[in-house]
């Protein structure tokens, strides 16, 4: 039991990164039908800004509520700015074109992006640890039962999954309440006609970047903290977090966040129960679960059937 | 895909079918000299270079099949090298003291189309389940797959009495391949594929690229078609695999993962999805380019990426387009 909680506990903590990162897949999705593969690397360069800030930070013995807060709201603008200027240059000029010239330009934004980070004169392949700014301990320990240890909460998975709920509200407040977000949900629906109506579509898109870049961003200032940042850490989250979005049905906005804790309770519920020395199964398992998802149920947990018109 | 069919597409292959194979009979058969005069005169890192040019059109040729002429954008294609590279060097490794002098040639023959065979195999596997999926998920699925190859690689230490390496890798494979066995390979796969697709039998492939829907409403077997295409590509990747593992004599899991398959995408869209000559041209391109950059060793990816961004979004097409050079340009019709 005491171990099961545990699990519990960092499977939501690993899920919430999960989470937000396929919020992003799934509102590009949703506007343009594109799978972005290069936001997996927009988190990783949220790692990074995190990274360069906290040096900066901790040489000027700034106290941690003051580093945090500039911290995070760095990596959301510099990584937003990312996302616009990806849109931009990369995605707008082949709108009309067929979707597999969009993907295959993702994928070479995302090389671009891996590979210009591993130079040695932009960041390096060398993995670095983040200058400890907030020591890491737990702030909630139960006795659970008759174990010997208690179950951990720390302060860095309540961070990670408060920061993941008010976000998750901040933005379906966006999305239900204000002009803009119905102007997002108008274009997810059908982008011409959402132009037909006045609406700037371009806009609408170039927000929908910004707004999943920075939550990207956050989830990257998030795992820099937990992990390390090297400039390949994007891959595997951006692909795990993919899956949740397909998970729980890519372009439903609650289907990302039930997507992306369910892709972290498998995972480490995974890891926690299966022998060691099959540990890097694990990060099999997503690929798994992906396929099964696809040829069951394509459409995801909360997603709507769509049917193939000619 | 809004490309129309061009018309030299339509038009009967002229050229005889035994004209065909004795035209690749005599070329192989004129491979054996030129290589065995090649190995002598020429200096070992040149050698090196045109057989991973080899290994690199086989790639190139086979995943232009899946990607460009069947529109199935596949990226797992390393996956299936792997599979190859290590039924090949795992075997190979296993027996290389039972077998030398007159039994190489045939033994190597063999194993290099049980290395293809596993693959095909694989992709039977891979494909029935996945092609079902379309464009992006598909692309998503096979990459998935060419992932679960290599975790499952970096865990196997060995079967049976069989040696595989697990994460360290495995080493000292005898090195075989040679420029005849390479580029007879070459000629094999391209020859076969050129002649499969742009026979009266390989229509439904650009059809089901063109137009799926409107193609299953002609009455043709799309999921036949596609994991067709996959089946085949698959081997020759198997097959280019035997050949890169017994050019270098080690394999590390690493060397196959999701940047290789990208590589071979690059070379197919920078080629000209759907055009083999295309292909061939970038492989040679792709593969020699980089030899020439190794003073920007650092940029090398980078440059590439860049490489694929811009011609995305100038020249999606690439650099043939949908054509062959051995066919006359004629205006598409639409």
């Amino acid at each position: 039991m005491h171990d099961f909680l545990q699990q519990l506990v960092n499977g939501l903590s690993v899920g919430a990164v999960y989470a937000l990162i396929a919020l992003g897949y799934t509102m590009v999705y949703g506007v343009l039908r594109l799978i972005n593969f290069a936001h997996g690397d927009v988190y990783m360069v949220g790692a990074v800004i995190a990274y360069e800030l906290a040096v900066k930070m901790a040489g000027l013995n700034s106290p941690v509520w003051v580093a945090l807060p500039i911290i995070f709201l760095g990596a959301m603008v510099g990584c937003g700015a990312l996302g616009f200027t990806i849109e931009f240059l990369c995605y707008r000029p082949l709108r009309h074109r067929p979707r597999l010239v969009s993907l295959i330009t993702a994928i070479g934004v995302s090389l671009l992006l891996e590979n210009l980070f591993q130079n040695r004169r932009v960041f390096g392949a060398t993995p670095r640890v983040l200058p400890q700014l907030l020591a890491i301990r737990p702030v909630l320990s139960m006795a659970v039962g008759s174990a010997k240890s208690p179950v951990v909460v720390t302060n860095l998975d309540l961070i990670s999954m408060g920061l993941c709920i008010a976000l998750m509200l901040g933005l379906s407040w966006f999305v239900l309440k204000t002009k803009m977000g119905l102007a997002l949900r108008a274009v997810s629906f059908r982008v011409d006609t959402a132009s037909l109506m006045g609406i700037n579509t371009n806009r609408v898109i170039s927000m929908t970047f910004v707004l999943g870049s920075a939550l990207a961003a956050v989830a990257g200032v998030v795992d820099a903290m937990r992990y390390q940042v090297d400039p390949l850490m994007g891959l595997i989250p951006g692909i795990k977090a993919f899956v949740a979005a397909v998970l729980g049905g890519i372009g439903s906005i609650p289907g990302a966040l039930l997507g992306g804790f369910l892709m972290g309770l498998v995972e480490t519920f995974l890891k926690g129960y299966l022998p060691p020395q099959y540990n890097n199964y694990s990060n099999a398992a997503a690929f798994v679960v992906l396929i099964l998802i696809l040829l069951i149920r394509p459409s995801g947990l909360l997603g709507k059937t769509t049917v193939e018109k000619v | 895909m809004e490309r129309a069919v061009s018309a030299t597409m339509l038009h009967r292959n002229q050229v005889p079918a035994w004209a065909v194979n004795a035209g690749v009979a005599i070329v192989i058969a004129a491979l054996l000299p030129i290589s065995i005069a090649f190995d002598k005169y020429i200096d070992n890192y040149v050698l090196d270079v045109m057989i991973r040019i080899g290994v690199a059109i086989i790639l190139a040729v086979s995943l232009n099949l899946i990607n460009g002429i069947t529109g199935q954008f596949s990226l797992g294609h390393a996956g299936f090298m792997a599979l190859g590279a290590y039924t090949g060097g795992v075997l190979l490794k296993h027996y290389q003291h039972q077998i030398h002098g007159a039994l190489l040639p045939p033994a190597f023959i063999g194993v290099t189309i049980l290395g293809g065979l596993v693959a095909a195999v694989a992709g039977l596997i891979v494909g029935i389940p996945t092609l079902r999926l379309r464009g992006d998920y598909l692309a998503i699925a096979t990459l998935g797959f060419g992932e679960i190859i290599t975790v499952v690689l970096n865990q196997i230490e060995s079967i049976g009495r069989f040696e595989v390496g697990g994460s360290a890798g495995l080493h000292n494979i005898p090195h075989i391949t040679n420029l005849f066995w390479t580029y007879a390979w070459v000629v094999i796969c391209v020859v076969v594929i050129a002649r499969l697709v742009y026979s009266a039998k390989g229509k439904p492939f650009f059809a089901v690229r063109e137009d799926e829907i409107a193609a299953a409403a002609m009455g043709i077997d799309t999921t036949y078609y596609k994991v067709a295409a996959f089946v085949i590509g698959a081997f020759f990747a198997g097959v280019a695999g035997v050949l890169s593992a017994t050019l270098s004599g080690n394999l590390d899991p690493g060397d196959f993962n999701f940047v290789k398959s990208i590589v071979i995408v690059v070379m197919v869209v920078l080629g000209g999805s759907g055009s083999i000559t295309g292909s061939v041209l970038a492989a040679i391109l792709l593969t020699y380019l980089p030899e020439q950059l190794r003073a920007f060793e650092d940029w090398r990816l980078v440059i590439y990426a860049l490489l694929l961004i811009v011609m995305m979004l100038v020249r999606p097409e690439g650099l043939l387009g949908n054509r062959e050079l051995w066919k006359r340009r004629k205006t598409a019709v639409s």
